[in-house]
């Protein structure tokens, strides 16, 4: 495995995800790992439904997959490449370029504009899109956000349509990576529907890998593979998924 | 897009912004108008006179001389014969000697009795004479000559008819309506007190205060003019500067008449000796006051660290580095100081134009509005970079809080 080192193409077979030993605990004196995973490796491209209780790891996984926090022990590599052992630095501009996040929580800047906060994530990832306000205003309407909501301010918006603007806002990049929590928590029944649509969508047509968490064991169904955190961490979940 | 950002931040927090926004913009004021207002009036003190070498008046203060004689500012305490400036001009030594007699006003104007000398001699900032905007020098007894601000204020043109009252006040009770001056003369601005002061000869000076019948004669042509028997100070210029400690020796102990000679570089330099005091405590204070704000501004933006808690992992989750929010909340206090700085220039430029004359009429003040000097750019460059040293302190606490910040699902 450790053979497969920086590649350009994340097409094929390449892999998305690879983590080996991986441990993390907060406190370095507590012996008791938070999370700890054996192996774990995603293709690129492909889409998982990540499961389990509260308290069950998920969140650090995330911390961990979107570089804000390192592992104790063990090492993960993303689209090939050594993530976990960079700098923090470059570690930033990496999350920045190759990955969207979408969580719960920390979602937009309140004070500024929808089309401000979209940008902000196009201008971190270094990548000057001239035609952003187009490119916005199109995945706005994917996400049947009316295309007025582009100039008001992120905090003057519905819970539900500021998630929406956090989803467009994680495309804008058109990242390798895609990792979400619970997205759809304040969407009903028929906006989730679409949105997964869409979701799921713009991760094939940018081959995207999707690592997608949630309590909401109905929208396993969208997903081609779907694991337990209990599993995975108990190092049951082997080789591709 | 920083910029942008930083910007919108500001506008977010409308009203704890713009409080510590004024409290700047008030701190900044106060130290610029201080060191503008310290080192104009230096120049235009040290500007109003020059090519003198003594000047000589009736026994006081050397201050209090320099003070009345040039800048026409209190009372005379007390002339000196008219036969002392006669001895005065003819000495040997002495290249010209202008003299000078004050105590009236012509509608709140300072009056100065003198003679043709005067626009010969009388020197001002660097060795510059007095010139003519219109009109010519004295030629008969109650011809006028004024300054350019009196010209300003009151609209007079050459040919004009005035009268010139008793003593210094706005409205004078003895007004002296049988003297009919005439203005023969016009100057161009000096940005001295010469602005603001009506010419009259020494005679006219005389004869407005002689009861009104003799008066009378005197316009009817019936007497011929008057001489005049004292004068308040004679402004000397001498032939070799290396006679200067001697002929004030020789003034001071003049025994015909009670005279005081004064240089009036000495004098001017111990005004700013004793203003000097004045002006560190005055410096002092408003750097005192900045630093105040200063901290008031850290406060502000420290305060908001709990609430933008959230705002920071955002950036975080899009790949903004710790050093990116430092460099942020260094940004929004810099531009915020920026602003201020200009708000405050304006506002004093503003301020200055307002009330310049006042302070020229009050204080003998002539002070430029034109605050864009190299001394204000170095006041503004160190107001900004210490509040980049203050503003550090909240700058580093965002740092912290960018790097403890967690996505929680």
């Amino acid at each position: 495995m450790k053979t497969l080192r920086i590649q350009k193409s994340i097409t094929g077979t390449t892999l998305g995800i690879n983590m080996q030993n991986v441990q993390h605990r907060y406190d370095q004196s507590s012996t008791a790992a938070v999370l700890s995973i054996p192996h774990w490796q995603v293709k690129q491209g492909d889409r998982v439904f990540l499961h389990g209780d509260s308290g069950s790891g998920k969140t650090t996984l995330l911390n961990l997959l979107s570089g804000i926090l390192t592992p104790t022990e063990g090492t993960i590599e993303l689209l090939e490449q050594p993530f976990s052992t960079l700098s923090a630095r470059r570690r930033d501009a990496f999350r920045a370029r190759h990955i969207g996040v979408v969580f719960q929580q920390f979602n937009l800047v309140p004070y500024l504009s929808v089309l401000k906060n979209i940008q902000l994530a196009n201008y971190f990832a270094a990548k000057r899109d001239k035609h952003i306000e187009e490119t916005a205003n199109t995945l706005l309407a994917k996400l049947n956000l009316p295309a007025n909501v582009l100039h008001k301010p992120a905090n003057t918006l519905s819970v539900g349509q500021q998630q929406r603007v956090v989803i467009a806002r994680a495309l804008i990049n058109q990242p390798e990576l895609l990792l979400v929590d619970e997205p759809t928590s304040a969407l009903d029944a028929s906006a989730r529907d679409a949105f997964m649509d869409i979701l799921l969508n713009m991760c094939e047509n940018a081959g995207a890998s999707l690592v997608f968490v949630s309590h909401d064991m109905s929208l396993q169904r969208f997903f081609s593979t779907s694991i337990d955190m209990h599993s995975l961490c108990q190092g049951k979940v082997n080789a591709s998924c | 897009m920083l910029i942008s950002l930083a910007w919108s931040s500001l506008c977010s927090r409308k009203k704890s912004v713009i409080l510590t926004f004024i409290s700047l913009l008030i701190s900044i004021s106060v130290l610029i108008s201080v060191e503008h207002i310290r080192q104009q009036a230096k120049t235009s003190f040290n500007r109003t006179i020059s090519g003198a070498d003594l000047i000589v008046g009736g026994p006081s203060g050397q201050l209090n001389l320099l003070l009345y004689s040039v800048f026409h500012m209190g009372d005379p305490t007390s002339n000196i014969d008219y036969q002392s400036y006669e001895m005065l001009k003819n000495d040997q030594q002495v290249a010209w000697a202008i003299p000078i007699s004050l105590g009236d006003s012509h509608r709140g104007f300072r009056v100065l009795g003198t003679n043709g000398d005067y626009f010969t001699h009388y020197q001002f900032g660097d060795k510059k004479s007095l010139e003519f905007t219109a009109g010519k020098p004295f030629a008969g007894m109650f011809d006028t000559v004024i300054g350019a601000d009196v010209t300003k204020n009151l609209g007079y043109q050459v040919g004009d008819k005035i009268i010139v009252a008793h003593g210094i006040g706005h409205t004078s009770f003895s007004h002296h309506d049988h003297s009919p001056f005439v203005i023969s003369g016009i100057l161009k601005p000096t940005g001295t007190p010469v602005d603001k002061t009506v010419h009259v000869t020494l005679p006219a000076i005389e004869a407005i205060h002689l009861p009104p019948s003799q008066l009378a004669k005197i316009l009817d042509g019936e007497e011929e003019s008057v001489q005049p028997d004292s004068v308040t100070a004679v402004i000397l210029g001498l032939k070799t500067k290396f006679a200067t400690f001697k002929l004030q020796r020789d003034v001071n102990n003049y025994q015909a008449d009670r005279l005081m000679a004064i240089l009036p570089g000495v004098a001017l330099a111990e005004l700013w000796q004793m203003m000097g005091t004045v002006e560190s405590v005055l410096r002092v204070i408003s750097v005192l006051v900045l630093l105040s704000s200063l901290f008031g501004l850290s406060t502000m933006l420290l305060a908001s660290m709990n609430e933008r808690k959230g705002e920071i992992a955002v950036l975080r989750t899009l790949g903004a580095g710790p050093s990116v929010i430092f460099a942020l909340v260094l940004l929004e206090a810099l531009m915020f100081v920026l602003i201020a700085i200009a708000s405050a220039i304006s506002l004093v430029s503003g301020a200055l134009a307002l009330f310049s004359d006042e302070l020229a009429a009050h204080y003998g003040l002539f002070l430029s509005a034109n605050l864009l000097s190299w001394e204000t750019l170095q006041i503004a460059v160190i107001i900004a970079l210490a509040s980049i040293v203050t503003s550090a302190i909240p700058a580093f606490d965002a740092y912290k809080s960018a790097l403890q910040s967690r996505l929680s699902g």
